[in-house]
């Protein structure tokens, strides 16, 4: 089938501004193509269905070694929760909070998803994170190495040397064959190597003496500098605290007066991720409560941010994070087991399991928090769903998220649940919102908005002809939606039908085919930078553990790559 | 009550994966719809009448299905995994895993088991005659969340790591126990009438202990707080009373901080 028709269907759009209309989509050799071009294609009937381009998640942990050991230190997660394998699929499935690979491309197949950006890649442990890249079937992913915590770019922003952390920065997307900045708690992993943290951003790092505000803008310069596809990707300081809203705004604060150089599309200079960590108010677990208005009023009114959710799904799941000092204090409120992971000159990690219960009002409150986000964002172009998988829950839940958007009434089921309701409206806004999102806003925000704020919206996200040929085709009528929301959490998750590079690879919410994934990366080309190769070469033979030969990926662990290239030479 | 008798006829050549043998699906259904059943044998799925005989009809509901095993059971795991309500007697041994997740009814072993037996026991009643390999009445590997409740007797010794991170619940040991008993616990009670080999209450925050015979190597995170006379499943005796482990975090109640009781038989 490589032509074929998808006809009839309603049609969201948002890079093309299509709002429902009913338009057919065709497909030619794994592109789309306008419909007048083919000569005799099959149909796929979309008649009352809704069809959009296949979702791009911006920031989920799927891959690489914290994701690993969240696998292996939680046998408990697997127990009586792994589905045997499925007929249509060629490999078993496992695991809940954290599934196994294969189950993390099946489950996001079945969503209608086709593009997963991993959101913290540890440079020197890149080989893993390619490996499990391969091992998961059907999606495209991308990796960001962390930035935030490493030796070289804390030299190099000390002393103010941009082009010289540019150089750094486009050797080390080469080695690591990565994607883009991710920051994790700048400067506060590096101090968690001296057991402390940066409490908030002007704290400065231990030894270093750069503060975490110095080390974002010098990253965001650095990004736009080099004109990379995504902006700096910041994880912000003293997330999951009372009272930390005040350190957020100052941490957005510092995009203030930069505005985006890039030839993809992409518009803003920081993407803000999992949002709801850090809108916080309050001094105390006591008087913890949402601050999600400040922020987003602060977000509405500066173009060039974007942010992700990191919506609470009241799961029992399990938290990861390079944000080592903040695993080892969650650790120590619920008393359950903890793994910490130091990676040289580069990063840290952490995982701890976590149950959000409906009977905690803190957990109550996180999730008001995290749907506030989105319901306060006056532009769903720059606002995503995500759930941080796994750390605010499974990805699995996105169609549950989606419903509580669109749904008042669903909001209201999960709210009678709550053991503290009360208190729970009275600490947050969530029971005054009757805004209910719609189908359009909803493709902003799971596939549009991601794609272009990832600088790919030139070929995800989108249904234009010439983009690739992912699409997602739901069972759900924009002009009778279902009364009962449970529907449409049913619709999202197995979709109809999911077109995967011209390729049926979901069929009434099943796995049919699982076509060639692929590896995007981001190439950056610089000028010869004759300091900054010895200092790599200098650090390498008096502070890593592994020879500079050994470090960067082998071309044997980089699977089916899809390069961007980036040129600053010209 | 209606029994279903399971003669082994045609034992397996590996282990046998027996979580269909309870009560619980066992219940409305006749001999041959039984004998139908899945059972694993390494990778292979067979019915249980390849390697059984089932004579009589399961009962109307779980409550009211006994079900009896004949032959030797050694290689035959998992029999009364997460069953709820109902009888099984196993008249010989049994391998590992037998009543694990159960959460009531009763199984009686007539000989011994292997290890894993009672692990993530929420109720009911396991009963064996002979001895009890490893992680009895302990928590799944990974979960912090073991026995919650039901009650585990074993008349002979047990081996290693019984009642690892316990929550509630009894278990009674005729015999000796070795290393780690309640490792992790946080409630339940552990009654053990012969020696405990040592690691006794490691990383403990609440729950009971109680040691008939002696500790080859007692922890030194547990402290001697005085003599008590209590009555322990029947019978009344004076015990030295411990408490700890004080390497330990220990949640206060009332004012008052909670520690694990370790008791010693005087």
């Amino acid at each position: 089938m490589s032509e074929f028709i998808i006809k009839n269907g309603f049609v969201f759009d948002p890079l093309q501004g299509i709002k429902g209309d009913r338009m057919d989509v065709a497909v030619k050799d794994g592109k789309i193509v306008e419909p007048g071009t083919l000569k005799s294609p099959k149909t796929i009937d979309a008649a009352g269905m809704t069809v959009m381009a296949g979702g791009v998640d911006i920031h989920s942990h799927v891959v690489g070694p914290k994701v690993n050991v969240g696998r292996l230190f939680r046998p408990e997660d697997k127990l009586f929760k792994s589905p045997h394998k499925s007929p249509t699929c060629s490999r078993m499935e496992m695991g809940f909070s954290v599934p196994s690979t294969f189950k993390t491309g099946y489950d996001y197949a079945r969503m209608g998803y086709v593009f997963v950006n991993e959101a913290a890649m540890p440079p020197l442990h890149s080989p893993h994170v390619h490996e499990e890249i391969r091992d998961t079937p059907i999606i495209d992913n991308a990796a960001m190495p962390v930035f935030g915590n490493n030796w070289f770019t804390l030299e190099y922003l000390k002393n103010n040397e941009i082009e010289n952390n540019a150089a750094y920065t486009a050797w080390l997307l080469r080695a690591t064959r990565g994607f883009g900045i991710k920051v994790v708690n700048p400067g506060g992993s590096e101090a968690w190597g001296w057991g402390l943290n940066c409490v908030n951003i002007h704290d400065p790092v231990p030894y270093f003496d750069i503060t975490p505000a110095e080390i974002v803008k010098g990253l965001i310069e650095t990004n736009e500098f080099l004109g990379l596809p995504h902006s700096v990707h910041l994880h912000a300081n003293n997330l999951g605290n009372p009272g930390n809203y005040v350190d957020t705004l100052e941490s957005l604060k510092l995009a203030e007066g930069y505005t985006a150089k890039n030839d993809f599309g992409r518009e803003q200079v920081m993407h803000m991720t999992h949002l709801q960590f850090h809108s916080y108010g309050g001094d105390s677990w006591g008087n913890f409560e949402s601050r999600a208005k400040d922020v987003m009023d602060y977000v509405n009114a500066h173009d060039n941010l974007t942010i992700d959710m990191g919506q609470v799904t009241l799961d029992e799941t399990t938290t990861m994070t390079a944000d080592g000092p903040f695993e080892h204090h969650l650790c120590s409120l619920n008393h359950l087991k903890w793994a910490n992971v130091d990676v040289e000159l580069e990063t840290a990690a952490g995982v701890v399991p976590y149950i959000y219960s409906p009977k905690v009002k803190v957990c109550t409150i996180q999730w008001a928090v995290g749907l506030e986000l989105a319901l306060f964002s006056k532009d769903l172009m720059r606002t995503f769903i995500t759930t941080d998988h796994p750390n605010a829950g499974p990805f699995t839940r996105y169609p549950r998220v989606i419903t509580w958007l669109m749904s008042r009434a669903a909001r209201d089921a999960t709210m009678k649940t709550f053991k503290w309701l009360d208190k729970t409206i009275d600490a947050t806004s969530i029971d005054g919102i009757d805004r209910e999102l719609s189908l359009y806003e909803i493709a902003q925000m799971t596939r549009a908005g991601p794609a272009k704020a990832l600088g790919v919206s030139n070929t995800y996200g989108g249904l234009a002809p010439g983009m690739d040929a992912d699409i997602a085709v739901y069972a759900l009528n924009p002009e009778n939606m279902p009364s009962d929301p449970v529907e449409i959490e049913k619709a999202f998750g197995r979709c109809a039908w999911l077109v995967k590079d011209g390729v049926v690879t979901v069929r009434d919410g099943e796995v049919v085919a699982e076509p060639a994934k692929r590896t995007i990366w981001v190439d950056v080309k610089v000028p010869e930078n004759a300091q900054v190769q010895r200092d790599i070469y200098e650090h390498f033979l008096k502070h890593y553990s592994v020879k500079l030969d050994n470090y960067s990926l082998f071309e044997e662990h980089l699977h089916n790559p899809r390069v961007i290239e980036v040129n600053t030479t010209e | 009550m209606k029994t279903v008798t399971l003669t082994l006829t045609n034992p397996p050549r590996l282990m046998l994966e027996g979580q269909n043998i309870t009560p619980d699906n066992f219940a409305g259904k006749k001999a041959a719809e039984i004998a139908a059943l899945d059972v694993w044998e390494g990778k292979q799925k067979s019915p249980l009448g390849k390697y059984f005989t089932v004579a009589g009809d399961g009962g109307a509901t779980a409550e009211e299905t006994k079900i009896v095993l004949r032959g030797d059971c050694t290689r035959v795991k998992r029999i009364g995994q997460q069953m709820t309500a109902g009888e099984i007697v196993i008249e010989g041994n049994a391998d590992m895993y037998i009543g694990g997740w159960m959460k009531g009814g009763k199984i009686h072993v007539k000989g011994n088991v292997d290890s894993f037996c009672g692990i993530g026991m929420e109720g009911g009643e396991l009963i064996v005659d002979g001895n009890a390999g490893h992680h009895l009445g302990a928590s799944p590997r990974g979960e912090w969340r073991g026995m919650q409740g039901g009650v585990i007797r074993v008349a002979g010794s047990v081996g290693n790591d019984t009642a690892t991170f316990i929550n509630g619940g009894t278990i009674v040991i005729g015999g000796d126990a070795d290393i780690h008993i309640s490792t992790h616990g946080e409630g339940g009670t552990v009654i053990v009438k012969g020696n405990a080999k040592g690691r006794v209450g490691g990383q403990m925050v609440k729950g009971d202990i109680y040691v008939y015979g002696t500790i080859e190597n007692p922890l030194p995170g547990f402290q001697r707080v005085g003599e008590v006379e209590q009555e322990v499943d029947g019978e009344t005796a004076t015990f030295t009373h411990y408490i700890g482990d004080l390497g330990e975090r220990h949640p206060v109640s009332k004012g008052k901080t909670v520690y694990a009781n370790l008791y010693t038989r005087i």
